[in-house]
Parts: structure tokens; sequence; C-alpha cells
């Protein structure tokens, strides 16, 4: 799959084995707005506006009617707002009912489509790859380079599959799936890859599943992760405001049947995982590979020969203030951030935007305090300086709410 | 961009695998344009600096024949994470021009390039070695030469690194990507032309 639509978004070949990819889709947030200025001071426009789509979402407030955020902030989305503007590019701006985040409007809008390559500011574009659009996220230079040029100089990656099979255990979701790939691949196991998801567990997930998944690509260091699009694929899209309508819709729906990688096709590496074996899973420590089952407890860095990953071990513990040997599910939690609907359950219900997954917009958790989190990133003050994050699923998140420590959601429901 | 050639510096070590860009730089820094005032003090700002702002001793850039290196040793996946350019900018806005690791986190590696920093890739254990040397004699010096391709340990020892023929060639001219790929541009528009014959639904309907 991923090879077929490399081959098509060829347009040139540089030295190097280097190929001048031609981009489909680029999404912009208020993050991207420095490239503007950059694009604008060189003489440059947008070349292709109809192909680019804008919204706010890493560093606007996200709570209900509270104060406008401040100036510095301010002037970053009214920039964004003035340039989308000046240069014709569909902006879904604060007050907009569009507006969300970057990575859920683009499927919401039917912007984010099979066979298409797509590409964002923003480290977790791989979303996108969920409909099997080879989706990859870009820095500042780059994104300035997409505006001027509608291409990308890029090298070829490998590919790796990671194949699940399997009906996964009740209270075991697709978080669950993705913290145990990364568990077992490391942080840095897919760097220079591309991962295509594959096996009867990823067939079975809704498209929101899929997008948790492919979401956390590159905390397994790979730029993309992609899922051969099908039925559940087709279904989600037809009928979202931007998707194919009539007859294009028929052209783009033959189009993409013949996207899912041939039985016979070579990836250059491979990974199989049976979803039975998969349980609940937290991370106990400021990587995302250190993820562990509920059921597990700290682990002890003495036990580790190699000096370098018992040093950081030792620095997470430290970080996190967690002792080894301690039952995972006797940690106690202060906090827990949750991006789904909860409201009936007592959750504050808040506008839009990334929050406490990036800490940009000044949202954090205090020094010290614990997160039960179904974000993607457990770093050293990701949440705030000296927050410690454990990242989980939602329906963990929720069983972390109700009794206040890292719990085994399946005790709860069963 | 800045052109790079050859340099010859006093080079940090640093042992931790998997060090993000968010620990780079801060997401509550991001807001700050490049080049704002004191955009170098944002580098590793909550290793390096206490709450009040002083220097931690332990962290190694606060050492004293480290300060101002122009080159890092790092550890496995150094810049995974966050795209963020700022994590690139910061170490430039210091002054370091190149990095030496056993591998890079993808956004990152790609982002070095854009801004004149060259990132050298060597096995592990050579890696690891130069780590080793950098401590045992603290300002020891690396000497990166990109034209032929060879890192002088501290030890005095060359090694040979590969280099992308196309990275390579950008970076010692120090060129404009953005200008070199509009050269393409009769390219491009015939690739637009065949997509928009045999992808036609791949411009949104909407609007
Ligand atoms: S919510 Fe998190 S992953 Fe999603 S766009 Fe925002 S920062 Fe990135």
């Amino acid at each position: 799959m991923f090879e077929k639509i490399w081959s098509r978004h060829g347009v040139a070949e540089g030295p190097g084995g280097h190929v001048l990819l031609y981009i489909d889709r680029h999404l912009l947030h208020e993050g991207s707005t420095s490239a503007f200025g950059r694009l604008a001071k060189s003489g440059r426009a947008v070349r292709r506006p109809d192909l680019t789509f804008a919204t706010a979402d890493h560093y606007v407030l996200t709570s209900p009617g509270s104060p406008a955020p401040d100036t510095e902030v301010r002037s970053m989305v009214e920039s964004l707002g003035q340039h989308t503007g000046q240069q014709g590019i569909v902006y879904f701006g604060v007050g907009d009912a569009r507006r969300g985040i970057v990575h859920i409007i683009g499927p919401e809008q039917g912007l984010t489509l099979p066979g298409i390559t797509l590409v964002c500011g923003d480290s977790h574009t791989a979303t996108h790859g969920a409909f099997g659009a080879l989706a990859f996220g870009i820095g500042s230079t780059e994104v300035e380079h997409v505006m001027a040029t509608q291409t990308l100089w890029q090298k070829k990656p490998k590919v790796l599959r990671i194949t699940v099979e399997g009906r996964l255990p009740d209270g075991v979701n697709a978080k669950d799936v993705i913290l145990a790939i990364i568990a077992k691949i490391g942080a840095g196991g897919g760097v220079g890859h591309a991962v295509e998801y594959a096996g009867s567990t990823i067939r079975a997930m809704s498209m929101d599943e899929r997008m948790t998944v492919c979401n956390m690509s590159i905390e397994a260091g790979a730029r993309a992760g992609m899922v051969a699009p099908d039925e559940t694929t087709f279904a989600y899209l037809q009928g979202r405001p931007f998707a194919p309508r009539g007859d294009a819709w028929g052209k783009a729906l033959a189009y993409w049947e013949t996207l899912p990688s041939d039985a016979d096709a070579k990836f250059d590496r491979e990974v199989e995982l049976s979803a039975n074996e998969i349980e609940p899973t937290v991370t106990w420590g400021t990587s995302p590979q250190d993820a562990l089952p509920i059921t597990g407890r700290v682990p002890d860095p003495a036990a580790v020969g190699d000096d370098a990953r018992r040093e950081s071990m030792e620095r997470a513990l430290a970080y996190m203030g967690l002792r080894p040997g301690t039952p995972l599910s006797e940690v106690s939690v202060d906090r827990v951030f949750i991006g789904s609907v909860f409201v009936e359950a007592g959750f504050e219900w808040r506008e839009a935007g990334c929050s406490m997954c990036v800490g940009m917009n000044g949202e954090t958790a205090r020094e010290g305090e614990r997160v039960a989190s179904t974000s993607n990133r457990n770093f050293e003050g990701r949440q705030g300086k000296g927050a410690r994050t454990h990242l989980m699923s939602p329906a963990m998140a929720a069983a972390a709410a109700v009794t206040g420590r890292l719990t085994d959601v399946r005790r709860l429901v069963s | 961009m800045q052109a790079f050639t050859c340099l010859t510096a006093v080079a940090a070590p640093i042992d931790l695998a998997n060090i993000d860009t968010d620990r780079i730089i801060p997401a509550r820094f991001l807001r700050k344009p490049k080049g704002a005032p004191g955009y170098a003090s944002f580098l590793f700002r909550d290793v390096r600096f206490d709450a009040d702002g002083s220097e931690k001793p332990e962290f190694v850039l606060n050492r004293m024949p480290y300060r101002g290196a122009k080159i890092l040793v790092v550890a496995e996946n150094f810049g995974c994470g966050s795209s963020r350019e700022m994590a690139v900018w910061v170490l430039e806005a210091y002054g370091i021009r190149s990095v030496i690791a056993p591998s890079l986190g993808d956004i990152f590696h790609q982002n070095c390039y854009k801004n004149g920093l060259l990132p050298v890739i060597l096995p592990a254990n050579i890696v690891a070695a130069f780590r080793r040397q950098l401590r045992e004699r603290p300002g020891a010096t690396i000497t990166v030469d990109l034209d032929s391709q060879t890192v002088t340990a501290p030890n005095g020892t060359p090694h040979r690194f590969d280099v992308d023929p196309f990275r390579k060639e950008m970076l010692l001219t120090g060129r404009d990507e953005t200008g070199l790929t509009l050269g393409f541009e009769s390219r491009i528009r015939e690739f637009e032309e065949r997509h928009a014959r045999e992808m036609s639904w791949v411009v949104p309907a909407g609007r």
C-alpha cells in the first residue's frame, strides 16, 4: 500500500535517492504561522490554497468562558486568520463550529482520504494514516516549502508491517494495542520506517480506534503509520462535507479498492502480536516505551544490565516519584486528562483543542501532580513542568477517575 | 541557511537515550519568536536551570570545559517526539553546529539539515566510545569534516560517516531548498495536470 501511494506521487528524482513528493493535503494550525511570515518575506505565495486547510487548536484555551488568551497567543491566532484570508485558504477559526483538533477535523470534514499524501506541522499527523493515506509530520521549514511548492524532498522510508491477530479481551482497546506495540519495539524501533498496521484485530477496529493506533506511530519512531482502507473507511467518509461526491465518489472508490497491499507484498521488517496477550496497559516512566500491563509492578533498574538503560530508568522513576516493586494498581492519581464525552459522570466538558496533550496553551498540571492521561506523550514536563504522566486508554483513565488510583478497568466492569 | 563545511570544537557528551524535543525546548517557550532575547537560555531549560533560574551544576553544559560546546555527542533516538523545529533553532542559538548520535528522531533529523546543523550517525559502540573519551578528557575537541565525510574522535582516530549526497550538497553550499525546488516548476506543473486527470477526486469537493 505504501509503495502504491509513494510511486503515484513522485514528481521528480533528485540526487541520493531523494524524490520530490507531491502533497495532496496540507493542514495548518496556529503554530504554523511563522512559516507564512517567512514565505511572505521571500516574496512567495501559497501555491495551492485549495489543497491547504487551517484550524486553531494548539494554543487556544479550551476552558469555556475563560478569559481571552494572552496577547502572544491572540496575535498568533489572528495572524493565522489574516494569512489564510489573504491566500484564500479555508480556515476553521475560533467561533467556527467546525474548528477542532487538526487530526480530528481532517477526517471529520472528509479532507483525509485514502491514497493521498497529507502533511502537517505536527508529529502526530500519522493519525490520518488510519484512512490509508500517507500522512506524516513535518518541521516549520518544510511547512514553508510545501506552501511554496506543494512538494517535499523525501527519501523513501523502509516499510514495517505490524500484524495484530485475534479478538481483544474485554476491557482492552486500541490504546492498549499501540502501547503494547511501542513497549515491544521501543521508542526508536520504527525510526526510518513507515508502518503498515494489519491483521484481524486492526480490521475489526472502528475508524476512531485505527486513528488511536496510527496517532502514536511516532512514539515508536515512525513518521507514518497506515491501515488499508476497507468498508469501515468508506462508510465513515461517504457524505462528509469535503469528501468526493457523485461521479467523483465512484472514481475514488474504484481507486481506493486497489490500495490494500497485495498478498505477496514484501516488507522490510515484520512484527507480530496476539490480541489475546494484550492487557490494559499503563506507562510508569517518561517514554511511551515504558509501558506495562496494569497487573504489573514498577520495574527495578538494578535488574538491568545495560548502563545507559539503567540510568534512564533511574531518572524516569525519580521524576515520576515511583519506587521499584510498587504494584501499578496502587499508584494514586491527582488528575485525569481525558479527551472524550464523560460530562454525565461529572467531568468538565471543554472546547476543542490540544490543551494538556501538549501543554502549549498554559493549561497544565502542577509540579509533582500525577496525571492519568489518554494523550500520547509522558515525556518529562510534557503536561507541565514537573507533572507526572501515566498514559492509558480512556477506559483506564475513567477507572482511575473513579478510584483515584491506577486501576484495572476489568475489575470495575466485571 | 548557514553552510557547514568543517568544524573543530569542544564536544559535550549526553548519555541518556530517547531525549525528546520537549526536553530540548519545553512547550511554554514555543510561542517565542526565533531569535527572541535570551532564546539560547530555553535550551534544555528544565534540566539546565532551577526554578529560580540558577544553573544546575551537574548538567553537562553548565560544567566548565563543556560550556559553549559546539558539538553534542548523544545516545539513541535523540530528538524523538514533537516535530517542533524550535528544538533545532534553540541548539543553533546556543551555538551547536553538529550532533553525533547512533540514531535521531526522524523529524528532528530532517529539521537539522534545514538549519545548517550536521547530524552525524555512527554505530552505537563508536558513539559510546566518543562519550567515554569526552568524559575522560573534558574539553577535548572533535573535528567534523563534511567534505571528506570524516569525524575525528577525541583520541584522534578518524571515522568515516555516511551522508546523503543531496543533503551534503545543500549543507556545503547553504542553499535554500525552496529556491531549488522552484527550479522544478515545469515538472510540478506536468505532474499536477496528470494528477488532475487521473485522480480528479483529490481536489476537495466542498468549500
Ligand atoms: S491533540 Fe495532541 S496529538 Fe493531537 S494535534 Fe494536538 S498536540 Fe498533536
